[in-house]
Parts: C-alpha cells; structure tokens; sequence
C-alpha cells in the first residue's frame, strides 16, 4: 500500500510538473490523452461496472461540444452558460437515450446505443442551419475562468489536468459508494438484485445518465481544445476509440480506462510519426493485448505482480 | 513497415542529416516544409500523389531552393479533421515547420484555420473549401489549386453555350466539396438558360450508386461532382445501367482524374471535364514533368499530383523574390500572393485573398498511344474565383451550399 501511494505521488507530480519542462507539441498531446481518459473513464462507468456495453458513447460527447460551440459562436453566449446548457442538455440527452437503450441489455442495448448515436451524427452532418455540416463549426476562443488565459498550451493541460482529476476522483467515490456497490450488483446478478427489492432499471439509468454527464464533461474539454467541432466527431469511429481504451486498459478498474485511453492516444498520434502504417500497428498491438492479457493490461499487469511477489 | 519514412531527409546524406537535427546546428538551417497529406483511407490515393509528385519537385532541384537545402516532412492526416490538426501542431511545434502544403480534404482545411492564423504559419493550400479564400479570408493562406467552383463555373457556361445542353441534372459527394462545386455550376449553367431538374448527393462512402442511378430523371445531360475515386465508381455503375445512350454524362474537376482514367475502358471515351490541368497540357513545365511522372510511376499526373507540383513552383518563385529569406513570415507571405508564375497548370497569380486565378480546361477523354488522356477542347484563361462576377456582389451571398443557390427547375 505504501509503495503504491508513493507511485500516485510520483506520476502526480510529473504530471503537474510536465508543461514545464516538454515542448507544446508533448504537453497538447498529454491534453489529448487527458481528454480520452475522462471519455474512457465515464464510458467504464457503463462498460465496467454496470456491464453494459455502448457503442454510441461518441453522441455525449459530440452533443457537448456541438451545444458549447453553437451557443457561444452563434448565439455569443457567455462561455459558462454555455457550458451549463451543454453539461444540462447533454444529461437531458443521456436520460431520454438511457429510457430508449434500457429496453435491452447486451447485444440489443449496443445496437440501440450506436444506432441513437448515428441519428444524432447524421442530424450534425444534415442540419446545416444549425451545425455548418460538413463545414463544421469554427471560431470558438477559450474561457478565460477567473481572469486566468487559457490560451497557452500549458495553461489548457493543467485545467484538463484538474478537471480529470475531480472526474477520476468523483467517478472513484461513486463506484466504492453503495450506490456503485449495487450497480456492480446489477452487472454480476440482476435477478438477484431485483428478488432484494432494487429497482434493477433505476439503477442502470442512473449509470447511464452519469456516464452521459461525463462524457459531456469530456466533450467540453474537447471542443475548448480542437476549437473546432466536425460531424465526424460522433461518429461511430469515435465512440470505438473510447470502448478500446475501456477494454484495452481493463473494464470494470478505475485505473484501466487511464491506461487504454493513453495507449489509444499514443499509438494514433504519437506512432503515427514514425510508422506510417500506424493501423497496422494499432491492430496488433489490441489483437496481442487480447491474447496475453485478455481481462485488459491493468488487471493483467496486476497478476503478473502478485505472481511475481508470491 | 517502413520506419522513420516520414521524417525523409533530402539533401545531405541520411546520417549527416541525422547528426544535424540532433545538435542545434543553426548555420545553415534547411528550409523545413511540412506536408499533409492522407496516405490512409479512402482519400489516400489523391494524398499519396501529393506527395510523390512534391518528392519529385524537390528532387529535380537537388532538394535546393534559392541555395537553400529543403527538408520535406510529410505527416498522415488520415483526412479526420482531428488528425489533421494534430499533426498540423506536430509539425508546427516538433518539427518547427517554416511553411506548410496542403491538407488535401476542404473539412481539414477549415479544422486547423484558426491554429493557422494563431501561429502565423505560411500555408500553400490544396484544399478546396470556398470560405478560407472568400467570407473568413485567412492572411496566411495561398492557394495556387482552386476554389471549388472555380473551375465548375466555365463548366456550366460550356455546357449550356458550348454543348447547348437545356435540362441537366447534378450529383456529387455529400460533403462541402460536392455542394459547393455543384452550387457552383448549377448557378452558371442556369444564368445562361440551362435548367437543372436534378441535384443528388451521395455520402462519400456510398458502397453503391444504385439506388441513386435509378432515381435519375429524364435530362441532356449529367454533371458529376465527385472525388477521388467516386467518379469512376460511379460512372461504371452507370454503364452497367445502359444509362450513357440516354444521358450524357460530363464531370468536374476530380471526376475522371488521369489516377482513375487509367483504370477504365472505351466507356470513357468522348467524355467532357473540367480542371485547372490535364497532364496533356503542352506548356515547356508540363512536357517536362508530365513525361517523368509517368516514367516514374506508370501513369500520368492528375490533379493531386499535379497540386504539390504547382505549389512547388509557387513557393520556388516566392523563395527567389526574396533571396530565400524564408524566416521574414510577413514578407514570405507577401511575396507568395505576389507570385507571378509559369507552372505546369499555364500561368498563375493571386487575387486579394490568396486565391490563384489560372487557366481552366475543359478536357475530353481520348486515346492516345493506346492510355485514356484529357486532351484540352478549350481553354478559359485567367479564371477567379468570383467568375465573371462582382467580387462585392458574390460575397455578399452566402457560401455555395446544398441550399444556396436554390435550385427553382427541379421537375417532379
């Protein structure tokens, strides 16, 4: 227990301490990873701990970052009201495409999911008046919070650093809380669940509903990012990205989602430098983690340590 | 898998060059040029030309432009306008670029514009989109290619005057690309007694044009506005359907590129299109570099190939003006939009926003020395991106977009 809160410390501090010391092009690439983190992170609330798996998960996101930057390039509101009504309308969205996916569970609820998910991806590409198309939508500047710029790249990475943190954080205390206890309840026995009087839906909606929240948050994050919003944010390609990250880093561990999303990230913009069939590269790496460790690289690494300490 | 290709180090010898990157050698600092270009999905062959024929260019100039070394990094934007912009950052702040080419897709173009504009980066466009040249101009942009109804403007004058085709329909990618070149021609064609009955879009993915071919009206003839390798999808499809004896089809300027044209049959024959080049132009640049393509790479350059190259000349001449100062952003960018030029596509200058104003050709497919050619039936010269009209009066309408301008013949 020691050793590992002394690592916490560690990579925390390199964390904060790395917008010093690396170049822009490092310190945008850790906000990308930051941001994929927070996606994969509130896609495992559904994946891991409530045993759903979605393929629409992108919607959330993309919905996010289409209200931010319609109302504030379009209607010139204010950024924090913006971001209220995109964090609103986004659990609004999350809560009405909960009640329909639910109906189903497994293979039904993903169908469900990616095909609510391409509706509101066509409605971006279709709905020219609102959403530019295929132009997209340009000319978002970033918040200025407190009067402090968030221009700079290192400004941005520390304000996605913070705001990943207390997503980590706040996703942690609600998986170790009953509510999160019961949830995992729903995954593991359902029938179960419901003969002990738990509303087995209510439970499962909720999750829903939070990891929809949270997927918004990390579409915020985005769009202040890219300041630039495309169709192709919500496509399913996206919502793909996510779900590796999940299974790749371990579903159903609050570590797992970190460690996929930032090996997703890294291999997509990062390999891609050095190899031009990157793809390829990608492919392999997620067909080997399949067969060595095929419950995700957190968990296995975990075995390989307890073997090792044994 | 080809390691480290992507940094490709021209000039000076791989290790030399290696050696120089590590140690911050500043003396004589090359001249680094990024490239975007897609080298992966279904826009890869365009991007692949791009950098083929750019590799080419520096090559025939010992990798030396106004005495300086030029060092080209190429980056896979894998035509995702995140992808895009992240590897505009990469080249930008890793490998600090001093001017960048390309991206290849409209959508790119306008996913990295205000980066641009934040980071003053010098950037010899390829992309298409409308606005980056019109209603949100960006100061650091050149675009020695076209807008995208640059060239389908004398296309739809040709076809009414030229071709006295009355009733015609439009089809094109569903993507900005395709709007605005078919909103384009559809405005030209109309202006000049044409009636257009039609307007189709098709994704960009479309695994089949069934379902659109069968829904095609009676007309003249039909324009089609795709990309890449679309337009021969298309229109083999369209033959198939026995469709070419009731309806005449003519294309824009990447409908019948020479990099699908090699693929296709006798069906193609007689077929019109328009582009600001054909490989069969016969300019003194052109005679060189077409014929060393083609020695090269066993076909003939079309329009993306044909892009970088003549990017490639802008930037030469541009360099030369200012003895290769390339380090002056603000004069680098002057001289570019002053660029007077000779290239492979005829003679090239700028207007006020950075877009080149050149030839147009309407071209016609025929056989020569047993491959398909567009050989040039006629030649627009010196065509804007406004046409012929008010350059006032054409900004103040809105972009070309599915919508705009409205289609009022479209029969039932």
């Amino acid at each position: 227990m020691r050793t590992r809160g002394l690592y916490t410390a560690v990579s925390l501090i390199s964390l904060i301490v790395l917008p010093f010391v690396a170049g822009d092009f490092y310190i945008n690439l850790a906000t990308q990873v930051l941001i994929a983190v927070v996606f994969s992170a509130s896609l495992n609330i559904l994946v891991g701990y409530a045993g759903l798996s979605s393929l629409g998960h992108a919607a959330f996101l993309g919905f996010a970052a289409y209200i931010c930057a319609g109302t504030t390039v379009t209607l010139g509101l204010p950024p924090l009201v913006a971001a209220v009504l995109a964090l609103a309308g986004t659990t609004l969205l999350a809560a009405i495409f909960g009640a329909i996916a639910l109906r189903a569970s497994g293979l039904g609820f993903l169908m469900i999911t990616l095909a609510l998910a391409q509706v509101v991806w066509g409605l971006a590409y279709r709905w020219v008046g609102l959403t530019n198309g295929d132009n997209g939508l340009t000319g978002l500047t970033r918040p200025h919070p407190f009067g402090l710029s968030l221009d700079s790249p290192a400004a941005f990475y520390l304000a996605t650093l913070l705001i990943t943190g207390i997503a980590l954080t706040v996703i942690a205390i609600l998986v170790g809380s009953a509510y999160g206890v019961s949830l995992q309840g729903t995954r593991d026995q359902p029938r179960r669940m419901a003969a002990l009087g738990h509303n087995v839906w209510l439970v499962r909606w909720t999750a829903f509903i939070i990891a929809g929240f949270w997927a918004g948050v990390a579409g915020l994050l985005y769009v202040y990012y890219q300041r630039y919003i495309h169709p192709s944010v919500l496509s399913m390609a996206t919502s793909a990205e996510g779900l590796l990250g999940v299974i790749a880093g371990g579903s159903g561990t609050l570590a797992g989602p970190v460690v996929g999303a930032a090996l997703v990230v890294i291999l997509k913009n990062y390999a891609s430098i050095y190899i031009e069939r990157w793809n390829m590269l990608l492919g392999a790496v997620f067909v080997l983690i399949v067969l060595v460790m095929p419950d995700g690289i957190v968990p296995g690494v975990r075995r390989l340590l307890a073997r090792r300490d044994r | 898998m080809k390691m480290s290709r992507r940094t490709m180090l021209h000039g000076t010898a791989g290790l030399a060059t290696a050696a120089a990157l590590s140690a911050p050698a500043r003396a004589a600092e090359p001249i680094r040029l990024g490239l975007l270009t897609v080298k992966t999905g279904p826009l890869a062959s365009g991007g692949l030309d791009m950098e083929r024929a750019l590799t080419m260019f520096l090559k025939e100039r010992d990798n030396t432009l106004s005495g300086r070394k030029v060092e080209l990094i190429v980056a896979d934007t894998a035509g995702a306008p995140a992808t895009a912009r992240t590897k505009t950052q990469e080249l930008v702040e890793k490998n600090d670029v001093h001017c960048l080419m390309g991206p290849l897709a409209a959508f790119e173009a306008l996913a990295i514009d205000d980066y641009i504009r934040e980071k003053q980066i010098p950037v010899l466009g390829v992309a298409a989109a409308e606005d980056v040249t019109q209603r949100k101009p960006n100061p650091w942009l050149v675009r020695g290619t076209s807008s995208s109804a640059q060239c389908a403007h004398p296309m739809g004058e040709y076809c009414a005057k030229d071709l006295k085709y009355k009733t015609m329909i439009t089809i094109g990618d569903d993507i900005a690309y395709g709007h605005e070149m078919t909103a384009g021609f559809q405005r030209v064609f109309e202006e000049n007694g044409g009636k257009i009955v039609q307007k189709l879009f098709a994704p960009l993915t479309a695994p089949d044009y069934g379902t659109y071919i069968s829904q095609l009206k009676e007309a003249d003839a039909i324009f089609i506005g795709f990309a890449g390798s679309n337009g021969f999808r298309f229109l083999r499809q369209f033959n198939e359907y026995g469709l070419q004896a009731k309806l005449i089809p003519v294309g824009g300027m990447t409908a019948l590129d020479e990099a699908v044209l090699r693929n296709m049959g006798d069906e193609a024959l007689g077929i019109v299109t328009t582009c600001w080049y054909s490989a069969e132009l016969d300019n003194p640049a052109n005679q060189k570099f077409a014929p060393a393509f083609r020695a090269e790479n066993k076909y003939d350059p079309g329009f993306y190939a044909a892009a970088t190259y003549v990017e490639g000349a802008v930037l030469e001449a541009a360099l030369k003006s200012i003895d290769g100062k390339i380090e002056d952003k603000p004069a680098f960018m002057a001289a570019l939009r002053a660029t007077k030029t000779d290239t492979v596509r005829g003679p090239v200058r700028f207007d006020e926003f950075g877009n080149v104003i050149g030839n147009v050709y309407i071209r016609k497919v025929t056989r020569k020395e047993g491959r398909l050619v567009n050989s040039v039936i006629k030649t627009y010269p010196d065509v804007s991106q406004f046409w012929t009209y008010d350059q006032k009066a054409f900004l103040a309408n809105p972009v070309y977009s599915r919508d705009w301008p409205p289609a009022k013949n479209l029969s039932n």
